[in-house]
């Protein structure tokens, strides 16, 4: 045992079986993912292949791709915004807008979806509004395009891009503005040499999760793309349950994966990843 | 380093400022002279650090003006007023290094950058900070980081520099030794220094004038040695230096602890008091003596032990003595 503990911290003993649970129930599937990727139906790289050969797949990875940056473009500016005006306004209207952001995490995101069927449809709230005031004489198309995927799908992760930047943003020390104030610097001088450099650190977090959830998005593509906007999650989901090449299937899990790993090796090149995730900045 | 400056008197009149109906700053006025080093000491809730946000522009003024060389700034606004200031923790800016930092105020004033850099360079030369120009502000130690926000404050030749609390977070051995940087380089910019403290010695160590404030006003204006040895009321004679308060004739006089003599025999034919000893403690440079006087009041003196060798002890019989100018008359409040 001393022999033992002399190589590895007692702490790894503690918490041994966490570890061992964890790599069996999520590693394995992983694995046997990425196993499925190069065996089925044959051994080898042919899924791989098939991305270079099939038109039909690479457009569906750069849909996806698209659709995954605009989302996180507009999630994250309209996010930064939010985050701001709940940072610097009274504490009373902070904790109502705490708690809207709060109920919007409690809504399921079907019922989100759908309730923009409602308002977006042909025969929705919005088209009928503006062709009774004249402004219209045709529906505008909102919906089963890509415009309406992109509505739901930034109104689903605005939230979500608001939480990592409200916390970058409530642990600035805001007599640093003072002092940039007082130094001379105008509000926007402020914002763009103080304000935004410091809150970078958010910004990266915010875009990291919005972009990684946007690409497993399957429920609003769906409905809201009414099967013409076809995105990676939804494609994976044909191939199992409908054609059943399960090994196609794997690969774009894998190629997914792969690209969200990549996107954090990048990421780290430029600044340290702990900071993103709230550790401290050096 | 002679700074350009033909200005840097400012005019305080009567200032209030009301938080709600709380009433923080209360009708002030003061003059402050070009190129002098003023305090505002005061306790906490004193109104001294909300006198100076007013002067730097960050609160509002609610009654009154303020004005620099005669002219009003009460509706400048704070990046337009060209003060410096070396706020509370230093609020440095974290991601941009100390020599960013120094520059700033020249940066963001679009001043060409061959200016910038030896503008920049004279001033970390003035707080000995040379080869710590490419660190970032978390590299570098408490004092260093007080350093960087004083050149940062004074690189634009301020004509007034505002200092809140800069030497709160030192510890004691190092501020002093900041204290003497400080009145050093006050000397070498000439810019009007208003500094804001509760601490006691750094104000009578530093300052050319003290303003003590209590309760959003100003209790007494003077001299360091003008407050401590001719202190208007209890107040200030407790709260700058230690003092005694004797009452004669319905009158209460200010005694400072080191202006009594002791006798050690009784019925002195000068004594003004007597009483017995109650505790005597050994400070090195000095002894403190409580003394129990016959009147039920109990009298700190200071001793210096190097010119009065005879010991003291513990319930000895003692002489209290003192000349007429040491007690110092005191207004009531």
């Amino acid at each position: 045992m001393p022999a033992l503990t002399r190589h590895i911290h007692p702490g790894w003993l503690i918490i041994a079986p966490l570890l061992v649970l964890v790599m069996a129930l999520y590693l394995g599937p992983i694995l046997n993912i990425l196993w499925l990727s190069v065996t089925d139906p044959e051994p080898g790289f042919g899924n791989y292949a098939k991305l270079g050969e099939s038109d039909a797949l690479i457009r569906i990875v750069w849909t996806t791709v698209r659709i995954c940056i605009i989302t996180t473009l507009f999630s994250v500016t309209l996010g930064y915004s939010i985050a701001y005006a709940m940072v610097h306004c009274h504490q009373r209207q902070k904790n109502y807008m705490l708690t809207l952001l709060l109920v919007s995490f409690w809504i399921s995101i079907l019922v989100r979806t759908f309730s923009w069927l409602m308002l977006l449809g042909r025969k929705g709230l919005v088209n009928v509004t503006l062709e009774d005031i004249g402004l219209i004489a045709e529906p505008i198309a909102f919906m089963r395009n890509e415009l309406g995927v992109l509505i739901g799908m930034i109104h689903y992760m605005i939230p979500y891009a608001v939480l990592p930047l409200l916390v970058s943003m409530q642990s600035l020390d805001m007599r640093v503005m003072d002092a940039s104030r007082n130094l001379g610097a105008s509000g926007s001088q402020t914002f763009w040499r103080i304000y935004l450099p410091l809150t970078t650190p958010g910004i990266v977090a915010s875009t990291l999760l919005v972009f990684i959830l946007s690409l497993g998005f399957y429920v609003t593509p769906a409905v809201l793309g009414g099967g013409k906007v076809l995105m990676v999650a939804e494609y994976i989901s044909v191939q199992l349950l409908v054609t059943l090449k399960w090994g196609t299937a794997a690969m774009l899990a894998a190629i997914m994966l792969m690209g969200v790993l990549a996107m954090l090796w990048v990421m780290s090149r430029f600044m340290k990843l702990s900071t993103v995730f709230g550790g401290a900045a050096r | 380093m002679a700074e350009p400056n033909q200005t840097g008197s400012l005019q305080v009149r009567n200032v209030s400022k009301l938080f709600g109906t709380f009433k923080a700053v209360n009708d002030i006025s003061l003059d402050i002279r070009k190129g002098e080093f003023l305090t505002l000491l005061g306790p906490s809730g004193s109104g001294k650090t909300t006198l100076l946000m007013m002067i730097a522009g960050f609160l509002d003024i609610s009654e009154g003006d303020i004005a620099l060389d005669e002219a009003s700034i009460a509706n400048v606004p704070a990046e337009k007023r060209n003060f410096g200031m070396v706020f509370q923790g230093y609020a440095l800016f974290p991601h941009m290094t100390v020599r960013d930092n120094i520059g700033y105020a020249l940066s963001v004033r679009k001043r060409p950058a061959a200016e910038i850099t030896a503008r920049v360079d004279e001033m970390l030369e003035l707080v000995q900070l040379q080869e710590f120009a490419d660190r970032k502000p978390a590299q570098l130690s408490g004092g260093q980081q007080q350093r960087v926000a004083l050149a940062r404050a004074l690189c634009f030749a301020p004509p007034v520099l505002l200092l809140d609390e800069p030497l709160g977070a030192l510890d004691k051995k190092l501020r002093v030794e900041v204290q003497e940087q400080l009145k050093d380089i006050h000397r070498r910019v000439g810019t009007t220094f208003i500094y804001v403290t509760h601490d006691q010695e750094e104000a009578l160590s530093m300052s050319d004038r003290i303003v003590i404030m209590r309760d959003g006003a100003i209790e007494q204006v003077g001299t360091p040695k003008e407050l401590y040895e001719r202190p208007i009321n209890q107040f200030t004679a407790g709260f700058l230096g230690k003092s005694n308060f004797i009452q004669h004739n319905g009158k209460t006089f200010a005694l400072r602890p080191e202006k009594i003599d002791l006798r050690a025999s009784a019925s002195h034919p000068d004594a003004r008091l007597s009483g017995t000893v109650r505790s005597v403690t050994y400070f090195g440079s000095m002894q403190r003596v409580i003394v129990d006087a016959s009147d039920g009041t109990e009298i700190e003196v200071d001793i210096d032990v190097w010119r009065n060798s005879e010991t003291l002890r513990e319930g000895d019989a003692v002489d209290l003595l003192w000349t007429d100018d040491a007690a110092v008359e005191l207004q009531m409040g």
